[in-house]
């Protein structure tokens, strides 16, 4: 069997309050294969994010990590000198954020900041890197790449700003692409088009996704399996199909139920959706229980 | 024959943009609504669904008398809700009212849920306090929160709270129309499922017409009784429900459809594809204006075209040289 590329062990996070830390993360152990779409679902607060920060190296103070170990290729980023952890972020681990807007330099055209990338991880002069940066403008399908790279962040709408953004995340070729919630901000359309982009780009060159998000829908079209967030805990995961098809943990029942689906009214009629507190009596003792899968030998892998 | 609650006939929006020649000569217009027409009848939930800058908001905003219409009229029971012989705003609020998206940025921070709700029925004439007690009491207990609530401040209350007591504020005057903007995509998947169950309790229990705008297809599907679909300023089809989502006839509906990330349909692709197939009506491709792919100019008028009754109560627009 081959070892994963990413092995987050008992990791636990929390804010420092003082002399006590309030737990964020209450151990959180996944891990995610080469190649692998392994997407985070749950509602806002439930540590999806801080996750992903922490596997990146972005917590900042007062959020700090407790204990557990984020195991990269077998090594241990959580220990890594600040320096080594610059080389690798943006590198062989780079990031997807939300809002394509707050996340792009307003004041540096888009063909530079992806140049940027080439320049600081493969020591590339700025020449080079420019033309760089449109063949990866390019393999985005932004249409007119030359034209495009001139452009800044404000002249783009929602969805070339993402596709910019996913340029510069995959410039460097990285072994795992972490995105969070990247397309909550764009129009349906817009999203399928990105959704597919990544899914495309990530099979063709064999890059690992961390896909945060709370669209359940968005999560089964690109992931392969899932892990359910609730308070700081993964309360189930298993393979996309298997928690679609039989969910096991009263939360991620509630989540699937909660959801008007498309196509459900004209076959059943419109059915009141599940509120979810109706079927959790204590959502203190939710996180109790846990359902993890353990990993299929078919169908994880891509 | 009694005029249906609310209609709209030829609405035209167009919005100047700055810069142009001089003296404003060669200035460029904006074509936001091009000529939409629909009617909305009581106890009806009618989902306008379309893109950012399909021009859903702006008709909205003019149905609630907040944008003027540069052309066609707006009726309320009849009488014009717009342009001239149209009520202040006093008697349009009673009439229609807004629930907003972002339960965080609509309601004042620094006025309690009790003076929220009670500005509009003093502004109204219900000067008694006990009649205003009363009728905060009842509303709150309506959406589902409790009168204690109504001595506290918005911070005080979770995201699904907030949008409850938003709910509250746009139904304290009784209007007979409730524009509901985007109503759950700024909550929690866990808080929509109850926010969308309360507003249909509502609407069954009061009565009331719902004017829905959203871009969430499957929200619309659950919700509505009528769908209008826009594209840049016009709408491309409309129909029932069933119509829309299980026969969509244009090809921009249709493109909606599918760019929502389905579970079902992700996981069991082939599924997806018969539902769709399954008796729609078959049009040729040059017979629409546009298929969406690809956005139209939008400082001029678009091209001429119809709006088809393809099946009964099941209209799409198509080419004006065809349709003919």
């Amino acid at each position: 069997m081959t070892a994963p590329l990413l092995d987050i062990k008992d990791l636990q996070l929390g804010v420092a309050l003082g002399q006590s830390i309030h737990p964020l993360l209450k151990s959180v152990s996944f891990q995610i294969m080469p190649g692998e779409a392994y997407g985070l679902v749950g509602e806002s607060g439930s540590g999806k994010s801080v996750t992903s920060l922490a596997v990146m190296g972005l917590l900042k103070k007062p959020l700090a990590v407790s204990s557990g170990k984020i195991l990269f290729k077998g090594q241990d980023l959580l220990a890594l000198p600040k320096r080594e952890m610059r080389r690798l972020r943006g590198n062989r681990v780079a990031m997807i954020f939300q809002e394509p807007m707050t996340a792009l330099n307003p004041l540096s055209t888009v063909g530079r900041q992806i140049a940027e990338m080439f320049v600081l991880h493969q020591g590339k002069s700025w020449r080079e890197a420019k033309k760089l940066a449109v063949e990866a403008l390019s393999n985005v399908r932004v249409p007119n790449p030359d034209r495009r790279a001139k452009s800044y962040p404000h002249q783009m709408s929602g969805g070339l700003r993402q596709r910019v953004m996913i340029a510069m995340a995959l410039a460097c070729n990285p072994d795992l692409l972490i995105a969070d919630e990247p397309t909550t901000a764009l129009d349906v359309t817009v999203q399928a088009e990105v959704l597919r982009l990544i899914k495309e780009l990530c099979a063709e060159r064999g890059t690992a996704v961390l896909f945060i998000s709370h669209d359940l829908g968005v999560i089964a079209s690109i992931c392969q399996r899932v892990g359910v967030m609730y308070a700081g805990c993964l309360v189930e995961e298993n393979e996309t199909r298997a928690l679609f098809d039989t969910p096991r943990h009263d939360y991620t029942r509630g989540l699937l139920g909660a959801l008007p689906r498309l196509g459900s009214r004209s076959q059943h009629g419109r059915q009141r959706l599940v509120d979810i507190d109706s079927i959790i009596a204590d959502r203190s003792k939710l996180t109790d229980t846990r359902f993890i899968a353990p990993r299929g030998t078919e169908g994880s892998q891509p | 024959m009694t005029p249906p609650l609310l209609q709209v006939d030829d609405l035209h929006v167009r919005f100047p943009i700055s810069g142009g020649g001089l003296l404003g000569k060669g200035r460029r217009m904006l074509h936001a609504v091009n000529g939409i027409s629909f009617s909305l009848a009581k106890g009806e939930c009618l989902s306008i669904v379309g893109e950012s800058g399909c021009g859903k908001s702006t008709t909205a905003l003019s149905i609630l008398g907040l944008q003027e219409p540069t052309e066609g009229t707006i009726r309320y029971r009849g009488q014009p809700l717009a342009g001239p012989g149209a009520p202040g705003r006093m008697q349009r609020a009673k009439a229609v009212q807004m629930v907003f998206q972002d339960p965080y940025a609509s309601l004042n921070p620094r006025q309690s849920v009790r003076s929220s709700l009670a500005a509009p029925l003093r502004l109204h004439g219900v000067t008694a306090g006990s009649e205003i007690e009363g009728r905060i009491e009842a509303m709150l207990k309506n959406v589902g929160l409790t009168p204690e609530h109504a001595t506290r401040y918005p911070h005080e209350f979770s995201g699904g709270q907030r949008q409850r007591i938003g709910i509250a504020r746009a139904l304290i005057l009784e209007p007979e129309i409730v524009v509901l903007d985007e109503p759950v995509s700024a909550l929690d998947v866990s808080i929509r499922a109850q926010i969308i169950n309360l507003l249909l309790d509502l609407q069954e229990k009061l009565g009331l017409s719902y004017l829905m705008i959203s871009h969430d297809l499957s929200v619309v599907e659950h919700m509505s009784d009528r769908v209008l679909v826009m594209y840049f300023g016009q709408i491309v089809e409309e129909g029932g429900w069933r119509a829309i989502f299980e026969t969509p006839a244009h090809p921009y509906t249709r493109r909606l459809i599918a760019a929502i990330p389905d579970p079902n349909a992700a996981l069991s692709p082939p599924a997806k594809e018969d539902r769709h197939t399954a008796d729609r009506p078959q049009l040729a491709a040059h017979s629409f204006v546009s298929d969406g792919s690809r956005a139209p100019d939008v400082f001029t008028a678009p091209p001429s075209s119809k709006l088809v009754e393809i099946a009964l109560n099941h209209k799409v627009r198509l080419a004006a040289t065809l349709s003919d």
